[in-house]
């Protein structure tokens, strides 16, 4: 994919740290009733979602009454096979706009505390390595300090940000710059948005104002808008994903914090409730702890530790 | 808010309700899609089994297939168990098989503090990235302030870019926004701040030094803003319990988001098993979390629900009731919540000031205004009126228009002084204007008018019967009256009196 590089170690140890695991399936033993009842209870405890994991120790079930099913050890390569299967081949790439036309320009946008801005410093130090001009907004006007806190980060990695006032209209921040990435005929202007919890229509119906105002000042932007989401948050992470897309159409999902859950099963349980690719997993703190998403890789590393 | 917890719950319990006769099967099927309910809803695993197994077990015990009204039986059982499964303690009453569903009285020191004295009484706050811990330190100081206490905010996060500043912009806020007069301290040492993991340990200095600082200027109360981190990083935990060994907090809250999902509950058990938490902080609680992290963090930790965090503003934090938010959880509504707003809004004298005018029929549409500014300041016209009794599950596919709100504010602010103080002014031509100045039409204004006019028509009626007295009608009511008021009626069987009920309190509020 060649925008970031694809270490799929990283992501086995972030999710190490942790690691307890769908741990049944991890050995090979034969199967009992008892073990299967463990299978479901680690698969829903792996936020996989309810309905998912039922149906797939169903299916296992089933499976082991036939006699197709015999081990914990073809449990798992029946649950890797399934999962697999929900991820069909998709585009997981980011979407550059040509660059005699203009930027490309990245939405940012999640709740409170998701980790925006972190993976914000993160898309951009990759791009940036890549050797990519980057420029960045500081769209979020309401936190205490969240521009302060882009600012460094943009210090840090070397690259612009154009800021607006505390309290200031972040349609207006938006707007001048995509002004001044033209300007300075950047790549890439990613634009860093306020936390809002999806439940606020006030908040949202501004992020949708912050993408038209996109629009309009270069047809064609915003050309992703990347919904930032805490892979520690449980099923409600769906919900976010739904309410974000109805304002602001989400082309990608980055997984942030992907490293502080042993399971990380939420992105199967996104993948099954929506049609939006994850494009990014973040795994840690520092602005190398990013990957490309690749999800049969993904649930290996959930099933074989 | 527990939107679909509530409506699972309602399901679960139709096949109960209304019958006169249940079995045994009966029961174990609703409680079968209690516990998929509780599941979906995050509810930690091991929670969920031994809830719905204690149910059960005393369901069958109690006789809950014998009993007259064995789906109203049932929901105080489930009831009373919630609250049980957050404050940890046995609920009283169970064995009375009164009516009544929320009869119990648990107190968990919900929001309580215990300040030392000498001060400064020093809270440390601990958490994962992101859960919210800054904001809820500004929240808590705004809070304390409030009480009479004054508090300084110590910056502890050393790792996060720009956090030292956030809290320092957090604590001028506080200083200036704020109710009380206390003093509001900020300490920072920002020149230890470094890139993330260069810094470790750090923050025990800074830490020392806020305390001697608190100490020097006689603070009542000091907050440490220690940085988010992984409960598995060694380093990061470690530093927090030099903390804990170099300053002794008092109390120490671990913050944690409302929307946690099932494996994240585990981090907080080993913070506590690192840390001994004193309590728990709720943030992102106005998300509409199907509340599993609320049922589960006290089975995991131990350590009490103390606040949520209920918005993005400094005062939008709440002490933690066990038995309002079981209420809230089962659409039996909150009526003590939503008084406690309406004081915090609205002082004795103001409400006299009206209730006077309204008996002479003197009323203007700039009390109606004042008026309408008090119910927004209270929160979504939703969130209130989720909290009464019945009124929430016939709520939840309604969509509260509160632009509606917006266009009257719109109309009265757009009518001059004299219109405003008389309402009988208003000809055909200065309505025009007015629908005009507030982008409305014609047919708004006059029904706008017409609704005030009966209301204040009905001010006259009922004078004597005010808004402040009311409200100390309502304050009286104690968990047993707010039961009696929720109860008797089935909260989830339309009943005509949980349908009659509903527009007439409407009328009520918007009459004041």
């Amino acid at each position: 994919m060649g925008l970031f590089r694809a270490a799929f170690d990283k992501i086995k140890t972030g999710l190490a740290k942790t690691r307890s695991g769908v741990a049944v399936v991890l050995g090979d033993q034969p199967l009992s009733p008892t073990l299967i009842k463990q299978l479901e209870r680690e698969l829903i405890q792996s936020d996989v979602g309810v309905k998912t994991a039922i149906e797939l120790t169903k299916d296992i079930q089933a499976g082991w009454e036939r006699g197709e099913i015999e081990s914990t050890g073809d449990a798992r390569e029946f649950l890797i096979e399934q999962l697999i299967a929900y991820f069909p081949q998709e585009d997981r790439t980011i979407h550059f706009e040509d660059r005699n036309v203009g930027p490309t320009v990245i939405l940012v946008a999640g709740i409170n505390g998701a980790g925006k801005t972190t993976s914000i410093a993160k898309m951009a130090k990759s791009l940036r390595d890549e050797g990519k001009t980057v420029m960045l907004a500081a769209c979020d006007t309401f936190r205490a300090a969240a521009v302060h806190q882009l600012e460094v980060w943009a210090q840090r990695l070397g690259v612009t940000v154009v800021k607006g006032q505390q309290g200031g209209d972040p349609a207006a921040v938006a707007f001048d710059a995509v002004e001044a990435a033209l300007a300075r005929g950047v790549d890439v202007l990613l634009v860093d948005t306020a936390g809002r919890l999806h439940t606020q229509d006030p908040l949202m119906r501004q992020l949708t104002k912050i993408r038209s105002v996109l629009e309009k000042k270069l047809p064609g932007a915003p050309h992703e808008v990347i919904l930032v989401l805490d892979a520690t948050v449980g099923q409600n992470a769906v919900n976010q994903a739904v309410k974000f897309t109805e304002a602001t159409e989400v082309t990608g999902l980055f997984l942030a914090k992907l490293d502080g859950t042993a399971k990380g099963g939420i992105v199967i349980a996104i993948r099954e409730a929506l049609n939006i690719p994850v494009k990014f997993v973040g795994l840690g703190e520092t602005p190398d702890d990013v990957e490309a998403f690749e999800p049969e890789k993904f649930i290996r590393a959930m099933f074989e530790g | 808010m527990f939107g679909t917890l509530t409506d699972k719950f309602s399901d679960a319990f139709k096949t109960l309700s209304g019958r006169g006769k249940i079995s045994e099967s009966n029961v174990r099927e609703a409680m079968e899609q209690v516990r998929a309910a509780l599941l979906e809803a995050d509810v930690h695993y091991e929670v969920v089994e031994k809830f719905t197994a204690e149910v059960q077990t005393q369901a069958l015990g109690e006789n809950v297939i014998d009993n007259v009204r064995p789906g109203e039986q049932m929901i105080k059982i489930v009831h009373d168990e919630l609250i049980k499964l957050m404050a940890g303690e046995p609920p009283e009453d169970i064995q009375g098989d009164a009516p009544g569903l929320g009869s119990t009285s648990t107190q968990s020191g919900a929001g309580e503090i215990m300040f030392v004295s000498p001060g400064p009484t020093i809270i440390m706050m601990a958490g994962l990235q992101g859960s919210g811990k800054t904001t809820t330190c500004g929240k808590l100081a705004a809070h304390l302030r409030k009480k009479g206490k004054s508090v300084m905010l110590a910056a502890a996060d050393l790792q996060r870019p720009a956090a030292v500043k956030q809290l320092e912009v957090l604590s001028e806020q506080v200083r200036d926004e704020a109710a009380g007069d206390k003093t509001i301290g900020f300490y920072s040492e920002p020149d230890k701040v470094a890139e993330y993991g260069k810094a470790v340990g750090a923050a025990v200095t800074v830490c020392k030094n806020a305390v001697k600082q608190a100490r020097a200027e006689n603070i009542d109360v000091l907050i440490l803003d220690t940085a988010g981190r992984l409960h598995v990083n060694d380093d990061l935990m470690g530093e927090l319990r030099q903390v804990n060994a170099a300053v002794n907090p008092h109390q120490i809250y671990l913050v944690i988001d409302a929307m946690t999902g099932q494996d994240a509950v585990n981090s907080a058990k080993a913070f506590h098993d690192q840390l001994e938490i004193d309590g728990v902080i709720l943030t992102k609680f106005d998300s509409d979390t199907r509340g599993g992290a609320a049922l589960s963090v006290r089975h995991i930790t131990g350590a009490p629900i103390r606040f949520i965090g209920v918005g993005e503003k400094l005062d939008a934090i709440e002490p933690f009731h066990p038995e309002r938010i079981a209420s809230r959880i089962l659409g039996m509504g909150d009526v003590v919540s939503l008084v406690e707003k309406a004081q915090e809004q609205v002082s004795e004298e103001e409400a006299q000031a009206l209730q006077e005018k309204m008996a002479k029929g003197k009323m203007t549409m700039d009390d109606f205004l004042k008026q309408l500014k008090t119910i927004r300041k209270m929160g979504s016209m939703k969130s209130l009126l989720g909290m009464l009794p019945g009124i929430g599950q016939q709520l939840k596919n309604i969509d509260l228009d509160e632009s509606q709100i917006n266009q009257t504010e719109a109309i009265i602010q757009s009518m001059n002084r004299d219109e405003r103080a008389d309402v009988d002014l208003l000809s055909g031509s200065r309505r025009r204007r007015i629908a005009r100045g507030s982008g409305t039409n014609q047919k708004d204004v006059s029904q706008l008018v017409k609704g005030f006019e009966m209301v204040s028509q009905m001010g006259k009626q009922m004078s004597g019967m005010g808004m402040g007295q009311r409200l100390k009608a309502m304050t009286g009511l104690g968990g047993a009256d707010m039961a009696a008021m929720a109860g008797g009626q089935n909260p989830f069987g339309k009943t005509k009196g949980s349908t009659s009920q509903k527009p007439k309190f409407k009328k009520r509020k918007k009459r004041k």
